[in-house]
Protein backbone atom coordinates (compact mmCIF):
# COMPACT_ATOMS: atom_id res chain seq x y z
CA UNK A 1 0.00 0.00 0.00
CA UNK A 2 1.84 2.96 -1.19
CA UNK A 3 -0.48 5.38 0.76
CA UNK A 4 -0.17 3.86 3.56
CA UNK A 5 3.39 4.07 3.52
CA UNK A 6 3.36 8.16 2.67
CA UNK A 7 1.33 8.14 5.73
CA UNK A 8 3.54 6.29 8.71
CA UNK A 9 6.90 8.17 6.56
CA UNK A 10 4.51 11.24 7.31
CA UNK A 11 4.14 10.56 11.32
CA UNK A 12 7.63 9.57 11.79
CA UNK A 13 8.63 13.01 10.43
CA UNK A 14 6.31 14.33 12.68
CA UNK A 15 7.85 12.49 15.32
CA UNK A 16 11.60 13.77 14.51
CA UNK A 17 10.60 17.21 14.28
CA UNK A 18 8.93 17.45 18.07
CA UNK A 19 12.20 15.39 18.83
CA UNK A 20 14.42 17.85 17.26
CA UNK A 21 12.32 20.87 19.71
CA UNK A 22 12.61 19.43 22.40
CA UNK A 23 16.51 19.28 21.44
CA UNK A 24 16.11 23.15 20.94
CA UNK A 25 14.43 23.74 23.77
CA UNK A 26 17.08 22.24 25.99
CA UNK A 27 20.13 24.13 23.84
CA UNK A 28 18.07 27.43 24.46
CA UNK A 29 18.24 26.86 28.49
CA UNK A 30 21.55 25.47 28.54
CA UNK A 31 22.50 28.75 26.45
CA UNK A 32 20.63 31.38 29.00
CA UNK A 33 23.07 30.08 31.77
CA UNK A 34 26.69 31.17 29.98
CA UNK A 35 26.90 34.67 30.01
CA UNK A 36 27.35 36.10 26.52
CA UNK A 37 26.21 39.79 27.25
CA UNK A 38 23.83 41.11 24.26
CA UNK A 39 24.71 37.43 22.53
CA UNK A 40 22.41 35.70 25.01
CA UNK A 41 19.18 37.60 23.44
CA UNK A 42 19.88 37.04 20.20
CA UNK A 43 20.77 32.95 20.59
CA UNK A 44 17.59 33.00 22.39
CA UNK A 45 15.34 34.79 19.47
CA UNK A 46 17.63 32.69 16.71
CA UNK A 47 16.49 29.62 18.30
CA UNK A 48 12.76 30.51 19.11
CA UNK A 49 12.85 31.16 15.52
CA UNK A 50 14.22 28.10 14.43
CA UNK A 51 11.58 26.15 16.81
CA UNK A 52 8.80 28.46 15.43
CA UNK A 53 9.77 27.93 11.31
CA UNK A 54 10.07 24.25 12.35
CA UNK A 55 6.62 24.28 13.61
CA UNK A 56 4.77 26.36 10.71
CA UNK A 57 6.82 24.33 8.24
CA UNK A 58 6.17 20.54 9.39
CA UNK A 59 3.18 20.64 11.88
CA UNK A 60 1.53 23.04 10.33
CA UNK A 61 2.63 21.65 6.95
CA UNK A 62 3.47 25.15 5.72
CA UNK A 63 5.74 23.04 3.31
CA UNK A 64 2.99 21.82 1.50
CA UNK A 65 1.08 25.08 0.86
CA UNK A 66 0.28 26.67 -2.18
CA UNK A 67 1.79 30.23 -3.22
CA UNK A 68 -1.00 32.56 -1.55
CA UNK A 69 -0.20 31.14 1.89
CA UNK A 70 3.18 31.43 1.75
CA UNK A 71 3.00 34.92 0.34
CA UNK A 72 0.24 36.22 3.01
CA UNK A 73 2.56 34.91 5.52
CA UNK A 74 5.99 36.42 4.18
CA UNK A 75 3.72 39.99 3.95
CA UNK A 76 2.51 39.64 7.77
CA UNK A 77 6.12 39.04 8.63
CA UNK A 78 7.54 41.75 6.93
CA UNK A 79 4.87 43.84 8.60
CA UNK A 80 5.62 43.24 11.66
CA UNK A 81 9.24 43.70 10.93
CA UNK A 82 8.85 47.17 9.55
CA UNK A 83 6.61 47.48 12.78
CA UNK A 84 9.48 46.98 15.20
CA UNK A 85 12.30 48.42 12.82
CA UNK A 86 10.20 51.96 13.33
CA UNK A 87 9.24 51.72 17.48
CA UNK A 88 13.11 51.17 17.56
CA UNK A 89 13.83 53.96 14.85
CA UNK A 90 11.62 56.08 17.35
CA UNK A 91 12.85 54.96 20.73
CA UNK A 92 16.60 55.25 20.10
CA UNK A 93 16.72 58.46 18.49
CA UNK A 94 13.95 60.31 20.35
CA UNK B 1 -7.60 12.52 -3.81
CA UNK B 2 -10.81 14.94 -3.70
CA UNK B 3 -12.87 16.17 -6.45
CA UNK B 4 -11.80 19.52 -7.76
CA UNK B 5 -14.60 21.46 -6.20
CA UNK B 6 -13.83 20.05 -2.44
CA UNK B 7 -10.30 20.82 -2.72
CA UNK B 8 -10.62 24.42 -3.66
CA UNK B 9 -13.45 24.82 -0.70
CA UNK B 10 -10.57 22.80 1.87
CA UNK B 11 -8.04 25.09 0.03
CA UNK B 12 -10.12 28.61 1.06
CA UNK B 13 -11.23 27.37 4.35
CA UNK B 14 -7.46 26.88 5.27
CA UNK B 15 -6.57 30.33 3.55
CA UNK B 16 -9.21 31.65 5.91
CA UNK B 17 -7.98 30.46 9.11
CA UNK B 18 -4.44 31.45 8.66
CA UNK B 19 -5.12 34.80 7.87
CA UNK B 20 -6.94 34.66 10.75
CA UNK B 21 -3.70 33.46 12.71
CA UNK B 22 -1.75 36.15 10.94
CA UNK B 23 -3.68 39.13 12.68
CA UNK B 24 -3.11 36.82 16.16
CA UNK B 25 0.51 37.30 15.15
CA UNK B 26 0.03 40.88 14.76
CA UNK B 27 -1.53 41.01 18.11
CA UNK B 28 0.93 39.10 19.63
CA UNK B 29 3.45 41.22 17.99
CA UNK B 30 2.30 44.02 19.55
CA UNK B 31 2.86 42.98 22.77
CA UNK B 32 6.73 41.76 22.32
CA UNK B 33 7.44 45.22 20.85
CA UNK B 34 6.03 46.25 24.06
CA UNK B 35 8.31 44.15 26.04
CA UNK B 36 11.66 44.78 23.31
CA UNK B 37 10.97 48.52 24.19
CA UNK B 38 10.71 48.02 27.86
CA UNK B 39 13.75 45.93 28.22
CA UNK B 40 16.39 48.23 26.33
CA UNK B 41 14.54 51.46 28.72
CA UNK B 42 14.54 48.79 32.47
CA UNK B 43 17.44 45.96 31.37
CA UNK B 44 18.52 45.22 34.88
CA UNK B 45 14.61 45.48 36.38
CA UNK B 46 13.91 43.19 33.45
CA UNK B 47 16.37 40.43 34.29
CA UNK B 48 15.74 40.71 38.33
CA UNK B 49 12.22 40.18 37.46
CA UNK B 50 12.73 37.30 35.38
CA UNK B 51 14.56 35.35 37.71
CA UNK B 52 11.87 35.69 39.88
CA UNK B 53 9.63 33.33 37.34
CA UNK B 54 10.86 29.88 37.69
CA UNK B 55 12.00 28.23 34.90
CA UNK B 56 10.83 24.52 36.02
CA UNK B 57 7.46 25.84 35.38
CA UNK B 58 8.25 27.72 32.05
CA UNK B 59 10.51 24.69 30.22
CA UNK B 60 7.67 22.19 31.73
CA UNK B 61 4.60 24.39 30.22
CA UNK B 62 7.27 24.79 27.27
CA UNK B 63 7.51 20.83 26.81
CA UNK B 64 3.97 20.15 26.99
CA UNK B 65 2.65 22.20 24.50
CA UNK B 66 5.28 21.39 21.80
CA UNK B 67 4.01 17.67 23.17
CA UNK B 68 0.56 18.63 22.28
CA UNK B 69 1.45 20.14 18.89
CA UNK B 70 2.83 16.98 17.95
CA UNK B 71 -0.55 14.86 19.72
CA UNK B 72 -2.68 17.49 17.67
CA UNK B 73 -0.46 16.76 14.24
CA UNK B 74 -0.40 12.94 14.20
CA UNK B 75 -4.60 13.09 15.43
CA UNK B 76 -4.88 14.91 11.72
CA UNK B 77 -2.73 12.25 10.23
CA UNK B 78 -4.65 9.16 12.28
CA UNK B 79 -8.15 11.03 10.70
CA UNK B 80 -6.28 10.71 7.39
CA UNK B 81 -5.90 7.08 7.55
CA UNK B 82 -9.41 6.82 8.85
CA UNK B 83 -8.06 5.38 12.50
CA UNK B 84 -10.46 7.02 14.31
CA UNK B 85 -9.88 5.29 17.53
CA UNK B 86 -6.38 6.52 17.04
CA UNK B 87 -7.39 10.36 16.50
CA UNK B 88 -9.58 10.39 19.51
CA UNK B 89 -6.69 9.13 21.73
CA UNK B 90 -4.09 11.72 20.18
CA UNK B 91 -6.90 14.23 20.64
CA UNK B 92 -7.99 13.33 24.12
CA UNK B 93 -4.09 13.65 25.33
CA UNK B 94 -3.47 16.61 23.46
CA UNK B 95 -6.99 18.49 25.28
CA UNK B 96 -5.15 16.71 28.72
CA UNK B 97 -1.94 19.01 27.78
CA UNK B 98 -3.79 21.47 27.71
CA UNK B 99 -5.36 21.63 30.79
CA UNK B 100 -2.05 20.48 31.86
CA UNK B 101 -0.44 23.90 30.80
CA UNK B 102 -3.36 25.62 32.80
CA UNK B 103 -3.00 24.05 36.00
CA UNK B 104 0.90 24.80 35.79
CA UNK B 105 -0.12 28.17 34.70
CA UNK B 106 -2.88 28.42 37.69
CA UNK B 107 0.18 27.41 40.21
CA UNK B 108 2.52 29.51 39.39
CA UNK B 109 0.31 32.62 39.01
CA UNK B 110 -0.63 31.78 42.62
CA UNK B 111 2.88 31.41 43.87
CA UNK B 112 3.46 34.66 42.24
CA UNK B 113 0.66 36.35 44.67
CA UNK B 114 1.57 34.63 47.95
CA UNK B 115 4.84 36.60 47.49
CA UNK B 116 3.03 39.74 46.62
CA UNK B 117 3.86 39.77 42.85
CA UNK B 118 1.06 41.20 41.14
CA UNK B 119 0.02 44.74 38.97
CA UNK B 120 -0.70 47.42 41.75
CA UNK B 121 0.51 45.00 44.73
CA UNK B 122 2.76 46.88 47.94
CA UNK B 123 5.53 45.17 46.81
CA UNK B 124 5.71 45.86 43.12
CA UNK B 125 4.83 49.86 43.96
CA UNK B 126 7.42 50.33 45.79
CA UNK B 127 10.19 48.32 43.69
CA UNK B 128 11.94 51.04 41.47
CA UNK B 129 10.33 51.70 38.28
CA UNK B 130 10.83 49.07 35.37
CA UNK B 131 10.16 46.37 37.76
CA UNK B 132 6.10 46.83 37.69
CA UNK B 133 6.60 46.79 34.02
CA UNK B 134 7.66 43.76 33.90
CA UNK B 135 4.85 41.90 35.49
CA UNK B 136 2.28 44.31 34.13
CA UNK B 137 3.78 42.45 30.96
CA UNK B 138 4.30 39.17 32.09
CA UNK B 139 1.01 38.75 33.28
CA UNK B 140 -0.89 40.45 29.87
CA UNK B 141 1.27 38.44 27.94
CA UNK B 142 1.00 35.34 29.57
CA UNK B 143 -3.07 35.94 30.44
CA UNK B 144 -3.77 36.37 26.51
CA UNK B 145 -1.76 33.49 25.86
CA UNK B 146 -3.70 30.95 28.65
CA UNK B 147 -6.92 32.50 27.53
CA UNK B 148 -6.43 31.13 23.58
CA UNK B 149 -4.86 28.03 25.60
CA UNK B 150 -8.85 27.51 26.92
CA UNK B 151 -10.57 28.48 23.79
CA UNK B 152 -8.38 26.22 21.92
CA UNK B 153 -8.54 23.03 24.31
CA UNK B 154 -12.25 24.07 24.32
CA UNK B 155 -12.33 24.07 20.16
CA UNK B 156 -10.52 21.12 20.05
CA UNK B 157 -12.79 19.26 22.85
CA UNK B 158 -15.67 20.16 20.18
CA UNK B 159 -14.06 18.27 17.14
CA UNK B 160 -13.24 15.21 19.39
CA UNK B 161 -17.18 15.16 20.05
CA UNK B 162 -17.85 15.52 16.29
CA UNK B 163 -15.07 12.72 15.51
CA UNK B 164 -16.74 10.68 17.58
CA UNK B 165 -20.09 11.60 16.06
CA UNK B 166 -18.69 10.76 12.51
CA UNK B 167 -19.03 14.30 11.32
CA UNK B 168 -15.44 14.50 10.71
CA UNK B 169 -14.13 12.19 9.00
CA UNK B 170 -10.83 10.86 6.71
CA UNK B 171 -12.68 12.60 3.58
CA UNK B 172 -14.07 16.28 5.68
CA UNK B 173 -10.95 16.95 7.68
CA UNK B 174 -11.21 20.56 7.49
CA UNK B 175 -12.66 21.96 11.10
CA UNK B 176 -9.57 19.32 12.80
CA UNK B 177 -7.11 20.95 10.26
CA UNK B 178 -8.07 24.15 11.11
CA UNK B 179 -8.58 23.79 14.51
CA UNK B 180 -4.93 21.85 14.96
CA UNK B 181 -3.74 25.06 12.75
CA UNK B 182 -5.00 27.13 15.59
CA UNK B 183 -3.17 25.14 18.24
CA UNK B 184 -0.02 25.16 16.26
CA UNK B 185 -0.08 29.23 16.64
CA UNK B 186 -0.80 29.03 20.44
CA UNK B 187 2.45 27.05 20.37
CA UNK B 188 4.64 29.12 18.25
CA UNK B 189 3.74 32.26 20.71
CA UNK B 190 4.86 30.37 23.58
CA UNK B 191 7.89 29.50 21.60
CA UNK B 192 9.12 32.97 21.77
CA UNK B 193 7.43 33.78 25.47
CA UNK B 194 9.61 31.63 26.97
CA UNK B 195 12.93 32.47 26.50
CA UNK B 196 11.70 36.19 26.57
CA UNK B 197 10.18 36.00 29.59
CA UNK B 198 11.71 33.11 31.61
CA UNK B 199 15.52 32.71 30.04
CA UNK B 200 16.48 36.56 30.73
CA UNK B 201 20.58 36.87 32.08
Amino acid sequence: MPDDTRHTGAMRQLIATWGLLLCLTAATVGISRIDLGAGNIWAALGIATGKAALVIFFFMHLKEEGRVIKISLLVALATLATFIGLTFFDVLYR
Amino acid sequence: MNTSAQHHDAEGARLGMWLFLLSELLLFGGLFVLFAVYLQRYPDQFIAGGKQLSLAFGAGNTALLLTSSLTVALALEALRRNRYRLCQWLLGSTIGAALWFLVNKGLEWHAKFEHDLYPGSVTLRQAPPGHDTFFGLYYLTTGLHGLHVIIGGVILAWVLCLVRQGRITGTSPTILENSALYWHLVDVIWIFIFPLYYLLL
